[in-house]
């Protein structure tokens, strides 16, 4: 009965935890971006502010807007929210660690971005069905590229649930596997292309030509819009955690090792997200922006390697 | 064991994953630079088989791929192509995403073919030729899909290199070194005819009726 | 390894190291010929040599049957060579230095050829291919036209392509070796894989026969992987062309069978003989089509030798003592009629100039000699009595029939269907108005006559310790 109440605390506490790490992740981006191109940048906590800021003002919908138009922030925040606290953060065997398979997962990512695609349509403005139809391209190329990295790591680690998977290569002795390798090339650049960064959209700009993301939510203002970045934020806390708990799960706190080994793995976690974040900076800075008619190939890239990963963990299971 | 086995599919993995690079690049220069990087990850996985089989005289086949495939040749193909002017984009008969996902079916195939057939082989051998496989198959895709003398040189030259990680990964093989020195002799030739007849484009296609018309011989 | 084996690899090879150095080309091309005649006696002399396998080589009925043939083609065609590469100078196709080099490459290709030919070694046999296929690229482009540069070009990667993948299938036997015999030389060793090749992996040996067949097939010339033949045919110098017809494409079928030869010993693999059967009917079916569509004279024949080799493998395909011995004498045949005919051809187009029908009429009233001899030629390729071709077609036709009905009626239709239009394109060129221009040509009628005078007298009558030899050869291919 304790033991159950320590579990749900924490799973609490992981749940809290991704809301409050989320818009600091984002922060750190544009700070890190900012001191690359030699200026100086809003502090880390400006994306709090601008939360704070966005949920106080006035949302205005266009007039043929419909309801979907209006609840669609918040279920795509909520799936959001949902796929963050379901990635193994700080430890494994949390209270709801049953439910974090990669399938669900992929499941709710994608759940989100349909929804949002649809209200990008709603209006009926040109840039709204634009932003939707490439967000659609893209998502049709990126989703069968991402199952087919966690079926990868799946195989290699036999489950699908990412505290088990995670718990198999903290458990192995670290080995040079290219089919690891490849895998996180492949997820690397579905994220980029999920969270819409650079090369496969820029995030900080609203250029008619080449916008995919923010065209679709052009139309979003007030709470509605604090919604969907706070949503967009949590999505790349998700993937940086999902890179953290698959690809170096090393210092994550094994399952039933109680709440003194937790803030071991909460720092370790954190560290990770962190330089992630910074990396992620470092990448958008030094990279320019793809051409969309380019983007098939870039996404190509992504789908070919998970394929060869998953490829050559066969071959490595059936040889070994 | 365990470690030389990771090794060796490391370098034999990434020498796949240079033949799918070639299938994409859309230029000769990137091209050749491309299978300069293959070479070079055969030589390393020829240098490691000979390692691990202790096999000292396969160094020479690896040396034999650094230095003429790996730096030698590229680098006299690139001057070449900069001569003629033939740096600019390759014609390609199917696109890059068909390229793509015929390579995976390919790759695909010979790994069923080959792990299926060879179950009784050691780990090396399986691994290898099954990776040598599906390279040579890439290379053959891209033979195929390329309608360049330069870039056809390349895709045997990559053709070969998945032979020559056939044959060393097949333990205690005779002859392997012999073989690579003829292919060597081979390539030399192939670069030779460019470098003599400055065969530019080839033409067209292998198809013979295609040919028949150029010589008169139509219908 | 004995001497005579010694001699026939390396009369050639050395042959060709000195022929490069020796300046002056009617030098080489007297040496070129003393070189084969010597070549051709240590082949004769293997008659008598004691027959036996070694680690790199072997000697046994069947190779000595393919030298034989190997180094009397590789002779006449030398001393064809010698005076029809003179007329080459004298028009100005081809430069003094290049006829040089050309009697050496000749020598080496042969070295090469022989190499294939005598070796145990899977290995050394894959690398004997290789270097004649190379010598031969290199040859078939000698002339430095566009088209032949294209031609050689083609070969040169449809060629390597086939034998990058016979290489891949001999790596594969050496592993299926490997497990039943250890590692290292045994296991690329034919005769040790041939013994056993009962305990050999089945499986590895039914992928290994796949690359086999594909790579050594385009060697071979087999439809759909012919498509290098009618051009390297056609564009290169005529000798060569004898020699590819003659010669390359038997080595490539030799080595074929003798990895036939292991598939059909062990048990579990599949049978080969029907995959050679389809692939033999469809070649011979295809190319007797195409024998229609045909403008230039060596294309023609160059399809017509597709034609026969896919006979040719159909007959091993069929294998049993029979069909085995119908199908060596049927290369036999061929080989020789085919290099009679290029001879013939070769002075044909010098004398009008031209390689094309069209403009090839009347050779009867301008060239009577050369007429004759291309007519005799055709009229055996084409199967008629009394040459020998009849008597190898006859005897695959009646093996056939006698356990196929069926397939001995296709084979018989598409030899008829090559027949008429062998026939059709023959009288053409023979008779009616001759065609300008015309000049004369001082052919050396003796390579021709001496090939048509094998053939014929093979039709009449062949000797017992020939048929003898013959039989024993095809009860050894099994």
């Amino acid at each position: 009965m304790r033991d159950t109440i320590i579990l749900l605390a924490g799973q609490f506490a992981q749940m809290m935890l991704v809301l409050l790490i989320a818009p600091l992740i984002t922060g750190i981006i544009r700070r890190v971006k900012a001191r690359f191109m030699r200026r100086k940048g809003a502090p880390v906590w400006q994306p709090y502010v601008d939360l704070s800021k966005l949920l106080r003002k006035e949302s205005v919908i266009a007039e043929n807007a419909s309801w979907l138009f209006r609840s669609a922030p918040y279920a795509v925040f909520a799936f959001a929210w949902v796929a963050a606290a379901l990635v193994p953060s700080f430890a494994a065997g949390l209270m709801f660690n049953w439910a974090a398979d990669v399938v669900a997962l992929v499941a709710l990512l994608g759940a989100g971005r349909a929804i949002l695609a649809l209200a990008g349509m709603d209006i009926g403005t040109s840039f709204g069905g634009i932003g939707s139809s490439r967000e659609m391209m893209i998502a049709t190329l990126a989703e069968p590229a991402l199952l087919l990295v966690f079926l990868t790591l799946a195989l290699m680690a036999g489950s699908t649930r990412l505290p088990e998977i995670a718990g198999h290569f903290i458990s192995t002795p670290p080995t040079v596997r290219i089919s690891l390798a490849l895998a996180l090339v492949a997820f690397v650049i579905v994220a980029l292309a999920e969270n819409a960064r650079i090369p496969v959209d820029n995030p900080a700009t609203h250029l008619e030509l080449t916008m995919v993301h923010e065209a679709m939510v052009l139309e979003y203002s007030g709470r509605h819009l604090a919604m969907i970045e706070f949503a967009a934020q949590l999505k790349i806390v998700t993937y940086l955690a999902l890179i953290a708990c698959l690809f170096v799960p090393w210092g994550m706190a094994p399952a039933n090792a109680g709440p003194f080994a937790w803030f071991a793995g909460l720092l370790a976690w954190a560290s990770k997200l962190c330089l992630g974040a910074v990396l992620l900076g470092a990448w958008e800075v030094s990279i320019a922006k793809m051409r969309v008619f380019r983007l098939p190939d870039f996404l190509g890239i992504a789908f070919v390697f998970a394929f060869l990963a998953i490829l050559m963990a066969f071959v490595t299971r059936a040889v070994l | 064991m365990f470690a030389a086995y990771d090794i060796a599919h490391l370098l034999a993995g990434l020498m796949l994953v240079t033949g799918f690079a070639m299938l994409y690049q859309d230029r000769i220069s990137a091209v050749l630079t491309t299978f300069a990087v293959q070479a070079i990850l055969l030589s390393c996985a020829v240098a490691w088989q000979a390692v691990a089989q202790n096999r000292p005289h396969l160094f020479i086949t690896a040396a034999l791929a650094l230095g003429l495939k790996g730096l030698v040749i590229p680098y006299a193909l690139r001057r070449m192509v900069l001569k003629l002017g033939m740096h600019r984009e390759v014609e390609q008969v199917v696109g890059v995403a068909k390229a793509f996902i015929l390579g995976l079916c390919l790759t695909a195939l010979s790994f069923m073919l080959v792990l299926r057939v060879t179950v009784k082989a050691d780990v090396f051998t399986r691994e290898g030729l099954a990776m040598a496989l599906a390279i040579i198959l890439i290379a053959l895709l891209m033979m195929i899909t390329r309608r360049n003398a330069v870039t056809q040189i390349v895709g045997f030259m990559s053709l070969e290199n998945g032979l020559i990680l056939a044959a060393t990964g097949a333990r205690g093989m005779p002859l392997v070194v012999e073989v690579s020195v003829a292919f060597s002799v081979l390539i030399a030739l192939f670069v030779f005819g460019v470098f003599v007849f400055r065969i530019r484009e080839r033409f067209d296609s292998v198809d013979i009726e295609a040919l028949d018309q150029v010589r008169g011989d139509q219908r | 390894m004995n001497l005579s084996i010694a001699l026939v690899i390396a009369i050639p090879l050395v042959g060709a190291a000195i022929l490069a150095l020796v300046p002056g080309y009617r030098i080489s091309a007297a040496g070129n010929v003393l070189a084969m005649l010597a070549t051709f006696a240590a082949g004769v002399s293997l008659i008598f040599a004691p027959k036996g396998a070694s680690d790199y080589f072997i000697l046994d009925e069947v190779n000595i049957l393919f030298i034989i043939l190997n180094t009397l083609v590789g002779l006449t065609t030398s001393v064809f060579s010698a005076s029809y590469i003179g007329h080459e100078i004298e028009t100005g196709k081809l430069t003094p230095t290049l006829v040089r080099f050309y009697h050496a490459m000749f020598l080496g290709m042969m070295g090469a050829m022989n190499l294939a030919l005598t070796a145990n070694n899977i290995g050394l046999l894959w690398v004997g291919l290789e270097l004649a296929t190379l010598i031969t690229v290199v040859m078939v482009g000698i002339y430095r036209t566009p088209a032949a540069i294209e031609a050689a070009w083609k070969y040169f990667i449809l060629g390597s392509v086939g034998i990058s993948l016979a290489f891949f299938g001999t790596i594969l036997i050496y592993l299926a070796g490997q497990a039943a015999l250890g590692e290292g030389l045994p296991a690329m060793t034919w005769s040790k894989l041939l013994e056993s090749a009962a305990q050999l992996d089945p499986a590895l040996v039914n992928l290994a026969f796949v690359f086999l067949l594909v790579g050594y097939g385009t060697k071979i010339g087999l439809a759909p992987m012919h498509a290098w033949l009618p051009d390297a045919h056609s564009e290169g110098p005529t000798p060569i062309s004898a020699v590819l017809s003659g010669l390359l494409l038997n080595i490539a079928l030799y080595a074929l069978l003798r990895f036939k030869m292991i598939a059909a010993a062990n048990p579990g693999a599949i049978n080969p003989g029907p995959i050679l059967v389809v692939m033999g009917l469809v070649s011979l079916i295809f190319a007797a089509f195409m024998l229609y569509m045909r403008r230039d004279i060596k294309r023609l024949f160059a399809y017509s030798s597709i034609e026969h080799m896919g006979l040719i493998t159909f007959a091993f395909g069929m294998g049993g003592p029979l069909a085995n011995f119908a199908g060596l004498l049927h290369m036999a045949m061929h080989s020789l009629t085919k290099s009679a005919i290029f001879f013939a051809v070769g002075h044909v187009a010098q004398a009008k100039g031209t390689q094309r029908m069209e403009d090839i009429r009347g050779l009867s009233v301008s060239h009577p000699g050369l007429a004759i001899g291309l007519a005799a030629g055709v009229i055996a390729i084409a199967g008629l009595p009394p040459f020998g071709v009849f008597m190898s077609e006859f005897l695959i036709l009646t093996t056939t029939f006698a356990r196929q009905p069926w397939l001995a009626v296709l084979v018989a239709f598409g030899l008829l269907v090559g027949f008429g239009a062998l026939l059709w394109r023959l009288q053409e060129m023979i008779f009616g108005e001759p065609s300008e221009p015309s000049h004369k040509v001082e052919a050396s009628y003796a390579p021709l006559l001496v090939h048509l005078a094998l053939v014929l007298m093979a039709g009449l009558y062949l000797p017992g310790p020939v048929v003898t030899w013959f039989t024993r050869a095809a009860e050894l291919l099994k």
